[in-house]
């Protein structure tokens, strides 16, 4: 064994204990993991096959029957829950790349020494991100509300009569909440990366003549490739689970549907519409569609960026 | 390299970071800037800090005004000070029902984030000092399941827990929170970098048990990633709306998140219950944002080192 290449993954290998010890450390995560990942999987994969005809609930009970793939076609041939995916497509391409270019600007103007106080701006752009999002949706609600909005009753006194939350202008009202809510996290990720680089790269490239704006946006950006492409991914993913904040200004306006998004239409099919095998169907597609989005946004981000420098 | 993370963001203010060459030029971190540049920067920065602290600067002024002074008067003026009798109505309404919710959410955050981090941290400690049988599975499954949304898997999860008998039960909520993979990855790339083969093998020669070891040297030194891991499950399953929406129906069981959103539907009947839902607003924002402001230098050096080797 010792005279194998003397790679860590070699040196690492189980010495003292019985070869069960490992499996000791990882039953129980695998216990939960088979519990509340795979099997919730397999639950929607089967129960969306099956329906009931009265409201009974699982796909254990006397009156569940198969139905094959009859469910998918009830959710594919319902034009409102289509209608929820062009919705959060929008509001994706419009939402992912504000929030993107908000957080990219903030952390390579943190990363340059031209920022002053910048322990207390960073506070300040991230306190969004320990605010619940449900909360955050509750505090913005109040801002689109003319009654009590400080913002609509100033955009009044210049003489703008803003409406929030018409059908025109929700959409980007709730956008809105999730820049709010998310732009910190995202601005910190990309800066911890932009702070491990390394130094000596961007000092040589000043010496050559290279200005601040050209160093961020022609080496530093391109050096966290990898760090803008997981927070855009986790954004886009966020995208199409998009639930909470709807949900909530739903009370406060009548142009958010019960099914305006995906999620809330799986919501409501499962309670209101008390067809959790609908439900299920739905889960499924909306899982596929997550999947071949962030394997699409992988595949395109991998084989740009072999494309060379811009 | 996660301590010279920690430290770098004083570089802004005090030009003494090791990798930036040090000159007393015009500005600060040695990058020869102009004062115009340094304004723009700063004033850039400041308009968005502008824009991440006025609903939260709105909801502390908000929350020390009655009920009528919330409509009557201008929302970032300040009014008569009515926060103590507004803490004591949130406290008095509906039994105290405030004060449960409140007391659930610690309970689900608390016991469910310790829990699930000590199932992390055995996981990913198992995954970087041991070679076994299936362990190349378990990685590309973990990997794997972070492309699942847990938003998709919130309707299954529901339909599974009917099955179980556990819906509107503290356990229904707990139990699918412990499932975690994005914190076994972080918990396997703290371990690798934080745990010398060295010091395990030496601890065996002295007669260490597997499970003492691991207790005693393992979780100590991957510390530091472990409170990334807590901080993030804990803010998880403090913000979590979905399930906890579909499982319970019980308001005794309800989360904070569950029980203001209700209390701001409810608000357009019983307009008394719109200060209370910004009083308990605040009261839930509060603590959370202290405690992960307070920890922020242990989950940004954990978030990098994610980063960086995910």
């Amino acid at each position: 064994m010792a005279v194998q290449t003397p790679s860590t993954a070699v040196r690492r290998r189980a010495l003292g204990g019985g070869r069960w010890v490992p499996y000791a450390f990882v039953t129980p995560f695998v216990l939960v993991f088979l519990t509340f990942m795979l099997a919730p999987i397999v639950i929607a994969l089967v129960n969306g096959l099956y329906s009931s005809q009265s409201s009974g609930l699982g796909f254990g009970g006397a009156e569940t029957v198969f139905v094959g793939v009859r469910n998918y076609a009830r959710a594919f041939a319902d034009a409102d829950f289509l209608a929820s995916f062009g919705r959060v497509a929008l509001y994706g391409l419009v939402q992912v790349p504000v929030m993107m270019v908000i957080a990219a600007v903030l952390a390579l103007l943190f990363d340059s020494a031209l920022v002053r106080a910048r322990r207390f701006f960073q506070f300040a752009v991230f306190l969004p991100y320990a605010v619940p999002g449900v909360i955050a949706a509750l505090l913005w609600g109040f801002f689109y509300q003319p009654s009590v909005s400080p913002l609509v009753q100033g955009l009044q006194a210049i003489g703008i009569d803003a409406d929030l939350l018409a059908p025109g202008t929700v959409l980007w009202s709730v956008a809105n909440i999730s820049i709010w809510s998310n732009a910190g996290i995202n601005m910190i990720i990309l800066f911890s990366a932009l702070q491990s680089l390394p130094r000596d790269t961007f000092e040589a490239a000043r010496l050559d003549g290279a200005g601040e704006l050209r160093i961020a946006l022609n080496l530093k950006l391109p050096m966290i490739a990898p760090a803008v492409l997981l927070t855009t991914l986790s954004t886009v993913i966020g995208t199409l689970q998009l639930f909470n904040e709807p949900q909530v200004l739903q009370s406060i306006t009548p142009n958010i549907s019960s099914d305006w998004t995906p999620n809330m239409a799986i919501y409501a099919v499962s309670t209101l519409g008390r067809d959790p095998h609908l439900g299920s169907a739905m889960a499924v597609i909306l899982g596929l569609v997550t999947l071949v989005v962030s394997l699409v946004l992988v595949r395109f981000t991998n084989s740009s960026s072999r494309g060379g420098a811009r | 390299m996660t301590a010279a993370l920690q430290d770098r963001p004083r570089a802004g203010t005090a030009p003494s970071s090791r990798p930036r060459r040090v000159s007393r030029t015009v500005v600060s971190g040695g990058e020869r800037v102009s004062r115009g540049w340094m304004i723009a920067a700063t004033a850039v920065v400041a308009l968005a800090s502008l824009y991440f602290l006025a609903p939260v600067v709105w909801l502390v002024i908000a929350s020390t005004k009655s009920a009528s002074e919330l409509f009557s008067t201008p929302g970032f003026a300040l009014a008569d000070w009515h926060l103590w009798e507004n803490v004591r109505d949130l406290s008095t309404y509906d039994g105290g029902i405030f004060w449960r919710w409140a007391l659930n959410s610690v309970v689900y955050s608390v016991i469910g984030s310790v829990a699930t981090t000590l199932l992390c941290a055995a996981t990913g400690y198992a995954l970087a000092v041991y070679r076994f049988r299936g362990r190349a599975l378990l990685i590309g499954v973990v990997l794997g399941s972070l492309l699942v949304p847990g938003t998709v898997l919130a309707q299954p999860t529901y339909v599974l827990l009917v099955n179980l008998g556990l819906n509107n039960t503290y356990w229904g909520l707990l139990l699918p929170g412990l499932s975690y993979p994005f914190g076994v990855l972080l918990a396997w790339i703290f371990a690798q970098n934080a745990i010398p083969t060295e010091l395990l093998e030496a601890a065996r020669l002295d007669g260490s048990g597997e499970f003492r070891t691991f207790a005693g040297i393992g979780l100590r030194l991957m510390s530091s990633g472990l409170v990334t891991i807590l901080l993030f499950a804990f803010l998880g399953s403090w913000n979590n709306y979905l399930l906890p929406l579909l499982v319970l129906t019980d308001a005794e069981l309800m989360p904070l998140t569950v029980g203001l959103t209700g209390w701001n539907q409810a608000s357009i009947t019983i307009p008394s219950l719109q200060i209370l839902t910004v009083v308990g607003s605040l009261v839930s924002v509060v603590p959370i944002a202290i405690v992960f402001l307070a920890l922020q230098r242990f989950w940004r050096a954990g978030l990098s080192a994610g980063s960086v080797r995910g």
